[in-house]
């Protein structure tokens, strides 16, 4: 589903990313780990096509990113640290504006149900402006999940939100999963990562330190194998 | 057809958020309201040399009212990286371009639609020139001025102080468009026999009008790469 050689990033004579080689299948649900700085939301950026690479190929469903960003665009569902909602539109307005950019069919009712399903239709119609953190989150991720995306970059999603809301962005995800969605997800939060992804990849310094599938949503393996590439413990 | 379904899209968004917010509009037209009161002070109506100054006036309005609200066009897509939300959904650039362009275009011919007969009837004016020249004169210019406003708008979007940094482009930029519409306005609305001399403006302000905006359209994929 991505295939991605040799990728090179280069801002202001730093490497941000040092040569990636990563293949991922359809259906994968993928977390991205490593501290700060390692190059993780630049990668999700240059799969969005946010940003250009330097060097090195990506490719999505056999589409070459730099000859058909139009199309991969169609494919993805991109979820960054800012919700890219206006604010002063209310959840419907957001989705159906968003879904209909994205050119998807019967947005309106797709965009309710969503709304629905992220436990927000009692504010199907306020301003976004009047909500929470957690709840702001909940309507990005039913934006980027809108015109039922091949492929989902999500950018520390858990981030910010109370329990309730991390349960229901879980759901969202594996239910994303289940109609085999491509997750690609950056995440600080182990325990996220542990429960919901089944492939864990470490980046460090802009490289790919460890690439690993784990089972049982076993998290003390993660951090094991974390502590391992990242702070060098054994 | 994408691109300009997409920058139909994007313009309706604009134009309903101005709708709910009533930001740009109500100040582009607040500032058009103060300016024509305040020459009307300046200048008595009574005086035939006061209908001197209408071309100027009028062009006056739509040059700062215009960048009020050009100003604000690409700024506002920064709150919640919203522009980040745009570059990722299939939408080219110069789709982008077009939306805002479209936006801020139907914006400043409301302002100019209330605007100019506020102006002619607070100036006492009796209009004796050509009205559909007139029309195209203000259409042309206000045609120019939004194409690079827009695009240079684009670009002072990233920097800290765009707000100064817009009129500072934007004005060298588009003085031959500025010239060009002043003068043939001045003749259309005062003096019908040198009409052949403002279809000349007319045609200098179209040939820079096209170039420009076909200029922007491709060089704006460049401009709001992140």
């Amino acid at each position: 589903m991505i295939e991605i050689k040799k990728l090179t990033k280069q801002a202001d004579n730093k490497l941000i990313l040092r040569g990636i080689d990563l293949s991922i299948l359809k259906g994968e649900t993928v977390a991205i780990l490593g501290p700060n700085g390692a190059g993780k939301s630049t990668l999700l950026k240059v799969l969005a096509s946010l940003i250009k690479p330097t060097a090195g190929s990506v490719k999505i469903n056999g589409l070459e990113l730099k000859k058909n960003q139009l199309e991969i665009k169609r494919m993805l569902g991109y979820l960054p640290h800012s919700s890219l909602l206006y604010d002063h539109y209310s959840p419907l307005e957001n989705l159906v504006f968003f879904g209909n950019i994205y050119g998807a069919t019967e947005v309106e009712q797709r965009a309710v149900r969503l709304v629905k399903e992220v436990g927000l239709s009692f504010f199907l119609n306020e301003p976004v402006k009047n909500f929470s953190r957690g709840m702001i989150q909940r309507i990005a991720i039913a934006r980027a999940i809108i015109h039922e995306p091949e492929v989902l970059l999500l950018d520390e999603p858990h981030t910010g939100l109370d329990q309730g809301a991390i349960s229901i962005l879980n759901n969202v995800i594996l239910s994303m999963k289940g109609k085999k969605t491509t997750t690609l997800m950056v995440t600080h939060d182990f325990k996220q990562a542990a429960e919901i992804c089944d492939r864990i990849i470490i980046m460090k310094n802009g490289r790919i330190a460890d690439d690993f599938y784990i089972e049982n949503q076993n998290i003390g393996f993660v951090s094991k194998k974390y502590q391992l590439q990242v702070e060098g413990a054994s | 057809m994408n691109l300009l379904r997409t920058a139909v899209l994007l313009a309706k968004k604009d134009l309903y958020s101005e709708l709910k917010t009533k930001q740009i509009l109500v100040t582009q037209i607040i500032f058009a309201a103060l300016v024509i009161v305040v020459f009307s002070f300046a200048f008595d109506p009574a005086n035939n040399t006061t209908k001197a100054v209408i071309p100027g006036v009028i062009w006056v309005i739509i040059v700062f009212a215009g960048i009020l609200g050009l100003n604000r066009s690409f700024i506002s897509e920064q709150r919640n990286d919203t522009m980040q939300g745009l570059l990722a959904a299939p939408m080219e650039a110069a789709s982008i371009y077009l939306g805002k362009f479209l936006a801020n275009f139907m914006m400043i011919l409301v302002v100019e639609i209330i605007s100019i007969p506020f102006l002619f009837l607070l100036f006492d004016f009796k209009f004796l020139g050509s009205l559909p020249y007139f029309l195209i004169v203000i259409f042309l210019g206000s045609f120019g001025f939004v194409a690079i406003g827009t695009f240079l708008a684009a670009l002072a979007a990233n920097s800290k102080s765009s707000e100064m940094l817009l009129p500072l482009l934007l004005f060298p930029i588009t003085t031959p468009i500025l010239i060009g519409v002043v003068q043939a306005t001045r003749i259309i609305l005062t003096n019908m026999e040198k009409l052949a001399s403002a279809l000349a403006w007319i045609q200098l302000i179209t040939a820079y009008d096209v170039i420009f905006f076909v200029v922007c359209f491709l060089l704006i994929d460049y401009v709001l790469e992140v």
